[in-house]
C-alpha cells in the first residue's frame, strides 16, 4: 500500500516536470487531465484498501487513513472535472506549457497535502499551492489579473505563515511535555500532556491561517479577486480543491486541540467564521453583477456551512461535510468550467449582458442549469442531503440558534443566485446585447465537451444517495477525527 | 559555552532583530530597508549558530548556515534587484505617519509580551524571555503590510513576519523539524521570487510598483 500512497506524488511530479522539460504539445494538453485521472484512481484504490484494512504509512511523513483517501478521491474528481472539462477545442488556442505544469504540480501538491501525517508537510503543502497558483491566477497578464495575484500571494502567503506560527507554537508544546512531533497520529493519541493556555494559542493561530486559505470571511477578500481573474478550469481548481483542502487542515487541527481545551474554542472561531462568511457571500451576491464573482461568493457561502459543521463536531455533522465538500466541489467546478465556455462564446461574464442563454445558447445554458440546480441544493443533488444534514445535526448538538439564522442566510442566498440565473437563461434577449447569434438561430454547440459535466453533475446526483462502501467511509473518517473526542 | 555568555549573545541577538525591525517601520528609504533586512538575516542566523553551539547540535549549526545564506544574502539580493528594476528609492505614501507606526510599535511590543506570557511560564530560561521579540517582529510585519503602499515595502513587511516566526521557532524549540525547515525556507523563496516577477509585471504594465494602482477589483 505504500507505493500506492506515493504514486499520485511522483506521477505528478513527473508529469510536471516532463512538461516543464519537453514542452511537447501532447504533453501540454493531457499532462493536467492525466495527473487529476491519476490522484482519483489512487483516491478510489486507497478508499478501497483503507476500508478493507487497517490504516497504513510510508516513510513517517505520509500515512493513509479514510479521511484522507476520501479528500484524495475528491481531490481527483474536482480536478478531472475542471482540467477535462476544461480542455480547450481543437480550433481554440492550446494550454502553453506552464499552465499544465503548475495544474499537474497543484494537484501533487494538493495530493500531499492530504496524505502527510506531519502536520508540517502539511503545512509546506499548502503554501506550496499558493505558488503553484500564483500564475495561474495571473495568466492573462491583464491589468486586473495581475492585481488579483498580488492581493492573492500576499494575503495567502501571510495567512498561511500565521498558520506556521499556530504550528511552531504547538511545536514548542510539544517540546515541554517532552515528546518534539508534528504528527497528527501522535498529537491526538493523547498521551502527550500538552500545555492549554499555549496550545490555545497554536491552535486558534493554526485555524486562523489555514481559514484563509479556506476563504472563510473575514479573511476572504483574496477569493472573489483570484477566482473572477484566473482561467476557468484554474477557478474551479482552488474553490472545489484548495478550499476543501485548507478545510480539511483546519478539521485536521480541531482533532488535536479539542481533546485537551474542549470543543468552546473551536466552536467560538468556526461559529463566528461561518456565521461571517455566510452574511458577506448573501450581502454581495444580492448585488453581485460579474457570473465568476457571483459563483466565488457562493464557494465563501459553502465553506461557511462547512465551518458550521465542523463546530457542530460529531459523527453526523463531518460526515455531511464531507460529502457537501464532494458534492459542491464537484457542482462548483462544473459551473466554473460552464463560465469559461460562456466567457469564451459571449466575450463577458457580466450578468445584465447575458440574456436568454437558454434561447440563444442552450448549449451551455443547460448545463449551467444543471449545475446550478445542484449548487442551490435542489434534490436529488448530494447537496441537499448534506445541507438538511448540517442543520439537523447542528440542532442536536445545541446550535439551534446558529442554524436558524444560517438558514435564512442561505435563503437570501438561495433567492440571489435563482435570480442571477434566470436573468441569464432565461430573460428576454435584447438590450446592448444584440448581436448576430441572438438575431439568428439558436447556437446549440456546447463550446467543448459535454462528457465530463455530465459525469460530475450525474455523481452530485448520486451520492447523496450515499449507502455501501462510501458511507462506510465517510462514517470512518468522521469516526477519526471524532475519535479522540 | 558559559551560561552568562550564551545569555547576552542570545539578548544580543535578540536586541539587533528588534532594532532593525524598529528601524524598518521609521524609514521610508527602501535602500535603507534591503539593508536593514540583510542584517536582521545576520542576526537571526547568528542566534540559530548561537543556540546550535550551545545544545551541541550539529543539525542546528547547518540551518545557521541556510538561514545566513537564504535570510543574510539571497532574500536581500532578490530584493534590491527588484527595487533597481522598479527604479524606486522611497516609500512616498504610506497610510500611517512616523509617529503614529512608532506609538503602534510600542502598543504592538506591549501585546506581543502579553501573548508570549503562557510560554514564558512554561518554560523558563534565557531563549524564552526574547520570545516576545518573535512575536513583535510578527506584528510589525503586519503593521508594515498594511500600512505601505509600494510593493517593495509589502515584500520587506512579508520577509520580516517570516523572520518573526523563524525566531520564535528556533527560540522555543530549536527549529521545526529539518524537513519542515526545508521545506519552509524555500516556499518562502519561492514566494518572494513569485512576487518578484509579479513586481517587474508590475512596472512594465504602470511604469511603477505603488499598490494604488491596484484598485480595480471591488464590489
Amino acid at each position: 500500500m505504500a507505493a500506492l500512497i506515493l504514486l499520485p506524488l511522483v506521477t505528478c511530479l513527473v508529469l510536471a516536470a516532463s512538461t516543464a522539460a519537453l514542452r511537447s504539445p501532447a504533453l501540454c494538453r493531457f499532462s493536467g487531465l492525466a495527473a487529476a485521472a491519476t490522484v482519483l484512481g489512487s483516491g478510489i484504490a486507497l478508499s478501497a484498501a483503507v476500508l478493507n484494512g487497517s490504516p497504513s504509512t510510508a516513510g513517517g511523513l505520509l500515512r493513509v487513513d479514510a479521511l484522507s483517501a476520501f479528500m484524495l478521491a475528491v481531490v481527483g474528481a474536482v480536478g478531472l472535472t475542471a482540467t477535462w472539462g476544461g480542455l480547450p477545442t481543437a480550433d481554440a488556442p492550446q494550454q502553453d506549457w506552464m499552465f499544465s505544469t503548475l495544474v499537474a504540480s497543484f494537484l501533487g501538491a494538493m495530493s500531499l497535502a492530504v496524505l502527510a501525517d506531519n502536520l508540517g508537510v502539511l503545512w509546506i503543502a499548502v503554501e506550496a499551492t499558493t505558488i503553484a497558483t500564483a500564475f495561474l491566477v495571473g495568466h492573462h497578464r491583464t491589468r486586473r489579473s495581475l492585481e488579483a495575484a498580488w492581493k492573492y500571494v500576499v494575503l495567502g502567503s501571510v495567512g498561511v505563515a500565521v498558520a506556521f506560527l499556530g504550528l511552531v507554537l504547538l511545536y514548542a508544546a510539544t517540546v515541554a511535555a517532552g515528546r518534539p512531533t508534528l504528527s497528527w497520529v501522535v498529537l491526538t493519541q493523547g498521551h502527550l500532556a500538552l500545555d492549554p493556555s499555549l496550545l490555545k494559542v497554536a491552535g486558534a493561530l493554526a485555524v486562523l491561517g489555514f481559514a484563509t486559505k479556506a476563504g472563510l470571511a473575514p479573511m476572504h477578500s483574496w477569493l472573489p479577486d483570484a477566482h473572477s481573474q484566473a482561467p476557468a478550469p484554474v477557478s474551479g481548481l482552488m474553490s472545489g480543491v484548495l478550499l476543501s483542502v485548507a478545510f480539511y487542515a483546519i478539521l485536521r487541527v480541531q482533532a488535536v486541540v479539542n481533546p485537551v481545551l474542549g470543543p468552546s474554542l473551536m466552536r467560538g472561531l468556526l461559529i463566528t467564521a461561518g456565521l461571517l462568511s455566510l452574511t458577506v457571500a448573501a450581502g454581495l451576491i444580492l448585488r453581485q453583477r460579474d457570473l465568476k464573482r457571483m459563483l466565488a461568493y457562493s464557494s465563501i457561502e459553502h465553506m461557511g456551512l462547512l465551518a458550521l459543521a465542523a463546530a457542530a463536531g460529531g459523527t453526523l455533522a463531518i460526515a455531511a461535510a464531507l460529502l457537501h465538500v464532494l458534492g459542491h466541489g464537484l457542482a462548483k467546478s462544473s459551473l466554473f468550467v460552464v463560465s469559461g465556455r460562456i466567457l469564451a462564446a459571449e466575450g463577458t461574464t457580466t450578468i445584465a449582458d447575458l440574456r436568454g442563454l437558454l434561447t440563444r445558447r442552450p448549449g451551455v445554458a443547460v448545463p449551467y442549469l444543471a449545475g446550478m440546480a445542484a449548487l442551490l441544493g435542489l434534490p436529488p443533488f448530494s447537496l441537499f442531503f448534506s445541507e438538511v444534514a448540517i442543520v439537523v445535526a447542528g440542532f442536536q448538538r445545541g446550535l439551534g440558534w446558529v442554524m436558524v439564522v444560517a438558514v435564512l442566510l442561505l435563503l437570501v442566498l438561495f433567492a440571489g443566485l435563482a435570480r442571477h440565473s434566470a436573468t441569464m437563461t432565461l430573460g428576454t434577449p435584447g438590450g446592448t446585447s444584440v448581436d448576430d447569434a441572438s438575431a439568428g438561430s439558436p447556437d446549440p454547440a456546447p463550446h467543448g465537451r459535454q462528457a465530463p459535466l455530465v459525469l460530475a453533475l450525474g455523481v452530485t446526483a448520486v451520492i447523496g444517495f450515499a449507502s455501501g462502501p462510501l458511507s462506510t467511509l465517510l462514517h470512518q473518517a468522521a469516526a477519526i477525527l471524532a475519535g479522540a473526542r | 559555552m558559559s551560561t552568562g555568555l550564551f545569555d547576552q549573545l542570545v539578548g544580543l541577538s535578540a536586541g539587533v532583530l528588534l532594532l532593525t525591525s524598529v528601524l524598518l517601520v521609521w524609514k521610508r528609504s527602501l535602500v535603507a530597508a534591503v539593508r536593514l533586512l540583510a542584517v536582521q538575516g545576520f542576526a537571526l542566523a547568528t542566534l540559530v549558530a548561537v543556540i546550535g553551539v550551545n545544545d551541541h547540535d550539529a543539525q542546528l549549526m547547518a540551518v545557521a548556515g541556510l538561514v545566513l545564506a537564504l535570510k543574510g544574502f539571497v532574500l536581500p539580493w532578490v530584493l534590491d534587484r527588484s527595487r533597481v528594476r522598479t527604479g524606486a528609492v522611497r516609500e512616498e505614501t504610506p497610510l500611517m505617519n512616523t509617529t503614529a507606526a512608532l506609538l503602534a510599535l510600542s502598543l504592538l511590543t506591549m501585546l506581543a509580551y502579553l501573548v508570549s506570557q503562557p510560554l514564558r511560564v512554561l518554560v523558563p530560561g534565557p531563549t524564552t524571555a526574547a520570545v516576545p521579540v518573535g512575536i513583535s517582529l510578527v506584528l510589525y510585519g503586519f503593521l508594515l503590510l498594511t500600512t505601505r503602499r509600494h510593493a517593495i515595502s509589502q515584500l520587506v513587511g512579508f520577509l520580516v513576519l517570516d523572520n518573526g516566526i523563524a525566531t520564535v521557532a528556533f527560540l522555543t524549540s530549536g527549529g521545526v523539524p529539518f524537513v519542515v525547515e526545508l521545506g519552509a525556507s524555500l516556499d518562502v523563496l519561492l514566494v518572494v521570487l513569485i512576487l518578484r516577477v509579479l513586481t517587474s509585471r508590475m512596472t512594465a504594465k504602470f511604469g511603477g510598483a505603488d499598490l494604488d494602482e491596484l484598485m480595480e477589483l471591488r464590489d
